[in-house]
């Protein structure tokens, strides 16, 4: 046997390896990827890549068309667009992070808990979660940040509370069919407790399905924050989030329309991107599960 | 049908109950004393002890959701706080502006995506299927204040063919339904296609071209029919986006709907008439879904409510 030494057998190859061999073939999917990727390295490197310090004014440069000495403009204050921009991208990337993470642990647990248990626990909890789901998606944010007030802080919490109904239900659904299966009964059957099973055997068979999850909702997230701030019930000024760029810009659009319309171009490339690296992770893991 | 329609509107009894108490729990978060907050700095000791007691805010939050719902279910939304005057007068006035503008998006949605869902599955993977799919990503993906801001700079700026915000003729209607319903048309594109996609392998297509069935006919009475469900589901889904985009739409184009009296509520931190809108949009909400699922019974006949 020593001199097969070649690649494996499909079936044998590490799953990573095989996910991204199917991943690779979809080029709108690439096409996400590198965008999540230059926005991450935009967020990590922003002051090595801004050509200008993102809060200095200059009044005799305010609403600068953009191509003369600023790239993108300068805004209503004289400030640098680009690097606005650039700094913004860690706003709504760390908005979107934490709070997709918030609501995917807190998603997890609880629809866990329903699946799992089941019964009249599971009632409750979706009962409950059906409330939150039957709230406009906007109107729940801005109950919880106009009860909580205006900030950074606020805002990922509002955003990921808005998150958490949609993560326990995916959830919820995915253990209910998991736990069916032979290998959980197995497992039972051999003694292992609630605990080891679910750690062991239940959730693991989740992980697919809330890494898509969580790609499509770090779009959402972005964009839910991005008309949050927007609403200037979001993150306050004089912080670069590009939905208050809009908001502020939308001032000056009949004398500078480039304030409001290039961060509002900066969010869509950005939500494009995770929309399009969520389907192709859908489709690469799973080519079956639903749209 | 008759019993179906009275559990599904029983069930929606406890969802809003949950939903006001959702409201008034988060109203109770707030940090500090409402009133004194409403009433800013310069308000006397005794003016916020009057505020505290006409909002109940001396009672514990049991009482206050009990009054709340008794007086609710007599028709009374109570006065909002800042103009004294009663929530559902309010309401009455800014509520058809709302509903114009959601409807009238809703039947551009439904057109445009619906076509063009048609279209793209007729002709998959040609030309017109590729910009319509990178299109409908791109919709879903912009955010829908800033479709507004666009579509003001292009058309009534530079163009200067339709009105940049307000309401009145119905050429102020066109920017702000179109870009209430472009995430929708992106939504109903993608969902129409793919199961159109789905229908047309069906043997019963099969069947009805062996038949003799033109490809018209074949598109729109057998297959677009069956697709129309899924498609139904998802615009019930969307109802919710729709409702919080129509808070964005109204105060990019300065429409006076309900969303942008809601904000001005938040601003105001008028509590009774945030609340008494937030309501409304959430009872909006469940109507509509109720008649999503109703219509299942019409669009496919195998599909009955007893």
């Amino acid at each position: 046997m020593q001199e097969e030494t070649g690649r494996l057998p499909v079936a044998y190859r590490s799953t990573g390896a095989a996910l991204w061999r199917r991943f690779r073939r979809n080029r709108l999917a690439l096409a996400g990827l590198l965008i999540v990727a230059l926005l991450a390295c935009a967020a990590m490197l922003a002051p090595a890549l801004a050509p200008a310090d993102p809060a200095r004014q200059s009044l005799e440069d305010k609403r600068m068309p953009p191509g003369g000495k600023y790239l993108l403009g300068a805004d209503e204050f004289g400030r640098d667009i680009a690097s606005r921009l650039i700094y913004g991208s860690r706003i709504a990337l760390m908005v979107g992070l934490v709070s997709v993470l918030f609501a995917a642990v807190l998603g997890t647990a609880l629809g866990t808990v329903a699946g799992y248990v089941g019964g009249a626990v599971d009632e409750a909890l979706m009962r409950t979660l059906d409330v939150l789901l039957a709230f406009p998606y906007l109107l729940l944010a801005i109950a919880i940040v106009s009860a909580l007030g205006p900030g950074l802080q606020n805002t990922i919490l509002a955003v990921g509370v808005w998150a958490t109904p949609g993560f326990a239900r995916v959830i919820r659904g995915s253990v209910l069919a998991i736990k069916e299966q032979e290998y959980v009964q197995a497992a039972r059957a051999a003694g292992a407790g609630t605990g080891r099973v679910v750690v062991r055997h239940v959730l693991p068979n989740c992980i697919s399905i809330l890494i898509v999850y969580s790609a499509l909702y770090m779009a959402s997230a972005i964009l839910l924050e991005a008309a949050l701030s927007f609403l200037g019930l979001g993150v306050q000024p004089p912080t670069p989030s590009w939905g208050l760029m809009v908001s502020t810009g939308r001032d000056f659009i009949t004398l500078a329309p480039h304030i409001a319309t290039l961060p509002g171009l900066a969010i869509a490339v950005t939500v494009l991107g995770f929309n399009l690296l969520g389907d192709g992770l859908r489709d690469a893991l799973d080519p079956k599960m639903p749209a | 049908m008759s019993g179906y329609l009275i559990r599904r509107i029983l069930v929606m009894i406890p969802v809003l109950l949950g939903v006001i108490l959702l409201i008034m729990v988060t109203i109770d978060l707030i940090p500090g004393d409402p009133a004194a907050l409403m009433l800013g700095e310069g308000a006397t000791a005794d003016t916020v002890m009057k505020l505290r007691k006409s909002l109940d805010l001396d009672q514990p939050l049991a009482v206050r959701y009990v009054r709340y719902v008794s007086r609710l279910v007599q028709g009374d939304l109570g006065r909002s706080i800042r103009e004294g005057r009663r929530v559902n007068e309010e309401i009455a006035e800014v509520w058809p502006a709302t509903a114009q503008l959601g409807l009238t998006a809703l039947v551009v949605a439904i057109a445009v995506g619906v076509t063009v869902g048609v279209l793209s599955a007729r002709w998959p993977y040609s030309l017109f299927d590729n910009i319509v799919r990178v299109l409908s990503l791109f919709g879903l993906s912009m955010p829908i204040f800033w479709t507004g801001i666009v579509l003001i700079v292009v058309f009534s700026l530079v163009l200067n063919w339709l009105p940049a915000g307000g309401r009145g003729t119905w050429t102020h209607l066109v920017l702000p339904a179109v870009t209430l319903a472009t995430p929708t048309i992106a939504m109903l594109a993608r969902m129409t296609r793919s199961t159109m996609l789905e229908v047309l392998r069906e043997d019963y297509i099969r069947t009805a071209r062996a038949k003799g069935a033109g490809n018209r006919r074949v598109l729109i009475r057998h297959a677009l029919r069956n697709a129309l469900i899924p498609a139904v589901t998802v615009l019930g889904l969307q109802t919710g986006q729709l409702l919080g985009g129509a808070v964005l739409t109204e105060t990019v184009f300065a429409w006076p709907g309900i969303g942008r009296m809601l904000v001005r509520a938040i601003f105001a931190r008028d509590y009774v008439l945030l609340q008494g809108g937030v309501l409304v949009l959430a009872v909006t909400f469940v109507v509509i879904n109720l008649l999503v699922d109703l219509s299942y019974a019409y669009l496919d006949p195998r599909i009955s409510y007893r």
